[in-house]
């Protein structure tokens, strides 16, 4: 969902600023009152910055209520824990099948380099990621609401087979 | 105390912008060789591609940071003194430099892309040994000290013009409303500070993976030294833009009969900028879970507030600039305008990706190139483009031709249409930095290449255009 909201909104907003520098530039030739034009740039810059602080704000509170890290906190109670690690250049995950609505905690690290670990449906969108690094164990926790074939991408370039490295997770009805 | 001195563009500043046009044509090149790999329209290999991909990285961010620095020294140099040859200095570090970089990418086969993330330099699984990852990692590093050096006599300059760097930035017109120094002097001031703290970061990972390579016991964090490295990248690639800008605060005038006025709000957004550039970093790190959790919500917060303050008074300020003006169109002005448009455009995708929640579905997409392909290519790279046909024109208003708008216009076009490619990639989640792409997403490529080849044509004419006036020696009055 956030791809078509991302992409919505950075268009209309594009599109807007697009007209704005339009709208000037078709009316550069002309010269007017510069005392006048200052004041009104002025109270333009105002409404621009008072109207992207209001904008802002909710936005900023409304999304951080929706970061992934809070449900990492949440007491593992259930979740069916999954062991994934890279390596330079596949996977090595501990499960691949996977229960549908149940939540699952991938724990992700790496032997070598980093690498990224992101799971695409069977759209091939991307539904969750984090990053796999050495030293370190990455804990993501998910929930597949539809059961199919997902497939694990690396998302952090690690070398010369990087955009080979890909595994699938089997997500079945029980 | 702020007098202009008006002087043509001397030796180095000519010599910075002749070199910037010919890597940014070769880099862009390098953008076409790649989009064009990734929809299997050349036959490229992967180990080629990653090696492109790195050099062109790298080259676009040292080149970016040489081609800003010829601004913020031919337009500092009217304010302070500026002494020539650290300016040469900066440029005989920068050329070694990357000598050893572009030896180490094409000879010694090193492609662990310009963050060269650590341990990927050391994990060339055969790709490239330790040799060429230190040819390019001690090629950074030096291209970094010539930087330094360049920053370091700045900061002299503008300490002996102006006392202190509080009053450089315009501490003391916010109190007394008097006396405020040019926008030039306290955008170089926050480009001086922020840099050289950056560089400094920088140079501290380079050592640390420089001796890792030889001495492998000796280890690095790998999330420490993550956050070196992006704090380093993020400061550096956002002060080229701080640094090209100054070409819209001098020029622009010259075009528009208005000037430039230092208010109040510029000189607390310049300063907030200062702090807020060295504190957004962590939004590249929103996907390393084990981050503090403050520094992941800092990442969101800052990344939403940093750009803001200058760029919506850049903005406002260069479309109040040219209303109603009666504004001299030329290849110039029509730049420097494109490049506020570039900049604005940019950091709207940017700032939605900085968001954790969308991050979580963006991270390592198309989105992140679509976005700052718009405030770099169409940003940067276009204020660096104008400022290098203003010096070409002799640093005065010309004629604007059919032949040039219609450039002007392709490349406007299409900079503006292979960024939105990247974007729409990145929404459907294509990955960046992959070779060989997925047959569901070659289309996006195919597209993409076109425009790529739009802009590589169109940056061809005015590059080539303005280096003929640059190269050409001044005519007698």
């Amino acid at each position: 969902m956030y791809q078509q909201v991302a992409w919505i909104v950075s268009i209309v907003l594009i599109a807007l600023l697009a007209i704005a520098f339009f709208y000037v530039v078709r009316h550069s030739r002309r010269e007017g009152d510069g005392a006048a034009v200052a004041a009104a740039t002025g109270r333009w810059r105002g409404r621009l910055l008072w109207g992207v602080t209001l904008l802002c704000i909710p936005v900023v509170a409304y999304t951080l209520t929706e970061m992934p890290y809070a449900r990492q906190a949440i007491a593992n109670l259930g979740a069916v824990e999954v062991q994934a690690k890279g390596y330079q250049w596949y996977w090595e995950i501990s499960q691949t099948e996977l229960p549908v609505g149940k939540p699952i905690e991938f724990q992700v690290t790496s032997a070598d380099v980093n690498h990224g670990f992101a799971i695409y449906d069977t759209d091939m969108k991307i539904v969750t990621q984090t990053q796999a690094m050495p030293g370190v164990v990455n804990v993501l926790r998910h929930t597949f609401e539809q059961p199919g074939t997902y497939k694990i991408l690396c998302l952090e370039y690690c070398g010369v087979a990087h955009h080979s490295m890909m595994t699938e997770l089997h997500v079945v009805a029980q | 105390m702020n007098m202009q001195k008006e002087m043509p563009a001397v030796g180095a500043v000519k010599v910075y912008a002749a070199i910037s046009g010919v890597v940014i044509l070769l880099m862009m090149v390098f953008g076409l060789v790649m989009r064009m790999t990734q929809g299997q329209m050349l036959p490229i290999e992967p180990n080629v591609f990653y090696q492109l991909m790195t050099a062109h990285g790298i080259g676009m961010v040292a080149i970016a940071g040489l081609g800003g620095s010829a601004v913020m020294w031919h337009f500092l140099g009217k304010y302070v003194n500026l002494r020539a040859g650290f300016a040469w200095a900066n440029l005989a570090f920068f050329l070694t430099g990357v000598v050893l970089v572009l030896g180490g990418i094409f000879l010694g086969g090193f492609a662990a892309a310009w963050t060269f993330l650590y341990p990927l330099p050391a994990n060339g699984m055969g790709q490239w040994g330790k040799h060429a990852a230190a040819a390019y990692m001690g090629g950074v590093l030096l291209v970094g000290v010539g930087m330094l050096l360049f920053y370091l006599e700045s900061a002299r300059a503008i300490i002996q013009k102006y006392g202190s760097f509080a009053r450089a930035l315009g501490w003391h017109f916010l109190k007394s409303g008097q006396d405020a120094p040019p926008a030039t002097v306290i955008a170089s001031t926050v480009v001086t500070l922020i840099n050289i703290i950056a560089i400094l970061i920088g140079a501290v990972i380079l050592t640390m993976m420089l001796v890792n390579l030889y001495v492998p016991e000796i280890a690095i964090h790998p999330l420490l030294a993550k956050n070196l490295i992006f704090l380093f990248g993020h400061v550096f690639i956002n002060s080229t833009i701080y640094m090209a800008v100054i070409a819209v605060y001098e020029i622009l005038p010259k075009y528009t009969g208005r000037p430039w006025n230092v208010y109040k709000p510029f000189v607390w957004a310049w300063s907030a900028t200062c702090l807020m550039v060295l504190t957004v970093y962590p939004h590249h790190l929103l996907m390393d879970y084990a981050q503090p959790l403050w520094m992941h919500i800092m990442g969101q917060i800052v990344s939403y507030t940093s750009s803001l303050p200058v760029l919506a008074l850049t903005l406002t300020a260069t479309l109040g600039s040219i209303y109603r003006s009666n504004i001299k169109w030329d290849l110039t002005s029509a730049l420097l305008v494109l490049s506020i448009f570039g900049w604005s455009a940019g950091v709207i995708p940017a700032v939605i990706d900085g968001t954790i929640a969308v991050n979580q579905v963006m991270h390592n997409t198309l989105w992140v190139p679509g976005h700052f392909h718009l405030y770099l290519l169409l940003g940067c790279v276009t204020m660096i483009l104008a400022f290098t046909n203003w010096i070409a024109n002799k640093e005065k208003a010309a004629g604007f031709s059919g032949l040039e708008k219609s450039m002007l216009w392709v490349f406007a076009i299409s900079a503006f249409a292979y960024a939105l490619m990247f974007l729409l990639s990145g929404q459907a989640s294509v990955p960046r930095r992959w070779a060989v792409h997925l047959p569901e997403w070659l289309a996006y490529s195919q597209i993409a290449s076109l425009f790529a080849a739009g802009v590589v044509i169109s940056a061809m004419a005015i590059i080539v255009r303005a280096m003929g006036g640059i190269i050409r020696p001044a005519r007698q009055a």
